[in-house]
């Protein structure tokens, strides 16, 4: 996991972030990944939200897993995201693990990894974190912002708290609050990680040793929540893994459970066990309403935003309902919104695949903003 | 797929896309340049697209058939997939200039309540509808003994989504009793010639559709 990111940006004692639970963070580091170029009026600023466990690489080769970019359909040259078009930036997130600062950071008071005395963070810090990355890259608004799930949650308090800077906003497979049912698994990964005893109270760096199985764990009950029933009775049915019969042990007979200890093993070797507790966590507290005296319209008041929400009529992590809740309260503003629901049996990560309704629209939703920005003219006609 | 929109630069090429749907011209002709709009019922957006390059409008879209709406957002249109008689109470009053109905009326559970949505939301509305008191209705009705099936009422009785049929005169009633202001209303007859209310008598029974201008009365928005 020890690996140096290209682009980072590091923020001094002066410039700490002030959380939501009041702890002042700093100094701290943000790294990222930039696609495409800056115009030289500097309005084609794409920012793209990775997920829980994503990260900077969405559109270029991971450095830990070799694995093309997790957004590569979304981003690139010809894409929606068109990085012929448009200059995207991909920070990784506060609390995350792949170069920006959380749990597995140096905490300069003690100069040990802070781990669990790492202060709790919201996806309001994570954005908050984001706008000063920015500043620093001397970029004052954005074209259009767009995530799913976690990123998505990030794309609606972008636009929630800065309007003004967010000309478009794509939010993906996401909800305006987290709900009861998600905040339930997300427990249960986090108690599967402090019950591995290699956890420590946190302290698994000090004391050389790595809570992988509890991680492990944790990614494969993720796992199944971002799939769906159907996807995974078409992929594995009740197929054997390598056997005629079941052993009559625990070994994984079935292959829809030698795929998930797959998942769960090959995810711990790119994520911090800490990092998954505080993320998950940011996700739990997330609650657009909440923070807006319990109205979700009151977020969006008088937004000139373009927005487009996209939800898949499989996932039953963040399901369609709840991203009607947002166009809802965005049609209480008469805000300019599109609201789209891909049928597709993949479930939540159907964002992350090849859904070419998706893409089509997200490529008219960027076609239409640019021109509507002005940008039409910068490399055109590469699509369709 | 952007490709295949028609030239920004030239209104009648948009006109002559829609030459099969003269409701629609008509329609496109009441709208007034850089306002706000709301189409309900929009379909796969050509009414929308249309007045987007003729009159630069500022358009949202709301349809019932999520494939539509898809295409509708693929094409660059800023649409919700969304029902007529639930999902206008969503929107603020004033929210638009015009909020239009068109060919979808007929079809709504609650049409009085639809148009008072209408009204409440847009300053005005633009609704178009199948008359069921022309004279092809009333021939097959006296002389026929069946429910009309033709071009502007292409359903069975057992498959049809249109369940609140009216005429001509029946809309005007109801605009009388909702104190809804006609600016202006066209028939058009089954060759799609157009008769002007007030030139003839025989709106109701020579107009096959009708196209209405609704505007709220001032005082007496309810």
């Amino acid at each position: 996991m020890n690996h140096a990111p290209e682009k980072i940006e590091h923020f001094g004692q002066d410039e700490a972030l002030v959380l939501d639970s009041g702890v002042k963070l700093g100094p701290f580091s943000m790294a990222y990944e930039t696609y495409g170029e800056l115009n030289n009026d500097k309005s084609n600023v794409v920012l793209v939200c990775h997920a829980l466990t994503g990260d900077q690489y969405a559109a270029s080769t991971h450095p830990i897993t070799g694995k093309p970019g997790w957004w590569s359909r979304m981003v690139g040259p010809g894409r929606p995201v068109d990085t012929e078009r448009f200059f995207v930036i991909c920070p990784n997130v506060i609390g995350s693990c792949l170069g920006s600062t959380g749990p597995a950071s140096i905490n300069p008071e003690t100069g040990e990894p802070y781990g669990i005395c790492f202060p709790v963070i919201t996806i309001n810090d994570m954005v908050k974190a984001q706008a000063q990355l920015l500043e620093r890259l001397g970029i004052d608004d954005l074209f259009c912002v767009i995530g799913g799930s976690m990123g998505g949650m990030l794309v609606l308090q972008w636009a929630a708290s800065y309007p003004e800077k967010v000309f478009a906003a794509a939010p993906i497979a996401t909800a305006a609050r987290h709900s009861s049912q998600n905040i339930a698994f997300h427990e249960v990964g986090r108690q599967a990680i402090m019950a591995d005893p290699e956890w420590c109270g946190g302290r698994y760096a000090q004391e050389g040793r790595n809570p992988k199985k509890g991680l492990a764990v944790a990614r494969m009950a993720a796992h199944i929540t971002y799939l769906s029933e159907n996807a995974l009775h078409r992929k594995f049915g009740r197929n054997l893994q390598d056997r005629d019969a079941v052993t009559f042990g625990f070994d994984a007979d079935f292959q829809v459970e030698s795929y998930l200890r797959y998942q769960g093993v090959s995810f711990v070797d790119r994520f911090d066990a800490n990092s998954y507790l505080y993320v998950t966590r940011a996700m739990d507290y997330f609650d657009l309403a909440q923070a807006h005296g319990g109205a979700l319209a009151a977020a969006f008041k008088g937004t000139k935003t373009r927005f487009c929400v996209v939800s898949f009529t499989s996932d039953w992590l963040f399901p369609t309902e709840e991203s009607r809740e947002i166009v809802q309260a965005l049609n209480a503003n008469a805000a300019n919104v599109s609201f789209v629901e891909i049928e597709t049996d993949k479930g939540h990560d159907s964002f992350l695949l090849d859904e070419p309704e998706m893409i089509d629209a997200m490529d008219g939703f960027f076609r239409s903003a640019a021109r509507a920005r002005g940008l039409e003219d910068q490399g055109k006609g590469s699509h369709g | 797929m952007a490709d295949n929109s028609p030239n920004p630069d030239n209104a009648t090429t948009g006109l002559a896309v829609l030459e099969h749907r003269i409701d629609l011209q008509i329609i496109a002709k009441m709208v007034k340049p850089d306002s706000k709009v709301l189409d309900v019922g929009c379909g796969d957006g050509e009414l929308l697209a249309l007045l987007a390059e003729m009159h630069n409008i500022d358009g949202r879209g709301m349809e019932l058939s999520q494939s539509g709406v898809n295409k509708c957002v693929a094409r660059g249109l800023s649409v919700i997939q969304g029902d007529a008689d639930r999902d206008l109470a969503e929107y603020p009053s004033d929210a638009f200039d015009f909020v239009i109905l068109s060919q979808t009326l007929q079809a709504t559970r609650n049409p009085r309540e639809v148009l008072r949505q209408m009204l409440r939301v847009g300053r005005h509305a633009i609704v178009s509808f199948p008359n069921f008191g022309s004279w092809r209705v009333r021939s097959s009705l006296f002389f026929g003994g069946r429910m009309p099936v033709n071009e502007s009422l292409p359903h069975n009785w057992y498959d049809t989504p249109n369940i609140h049929f009216c005429t001509i005169d029946d809309f005007t009633a109801l605009c009388d009793e909702m104190n809804v202001t006609v600016e202006k209303a066209v028939a058009l007859k089954a060759n799609g010639q157009k008769m002007k209310f007030g030139h003839s008598r025989f709106v109701n029974l020579l107009g096959e559709q009708a196209v209405f201008l609704l505007r709220r009365e001032i005082n007496t928005r309810s």
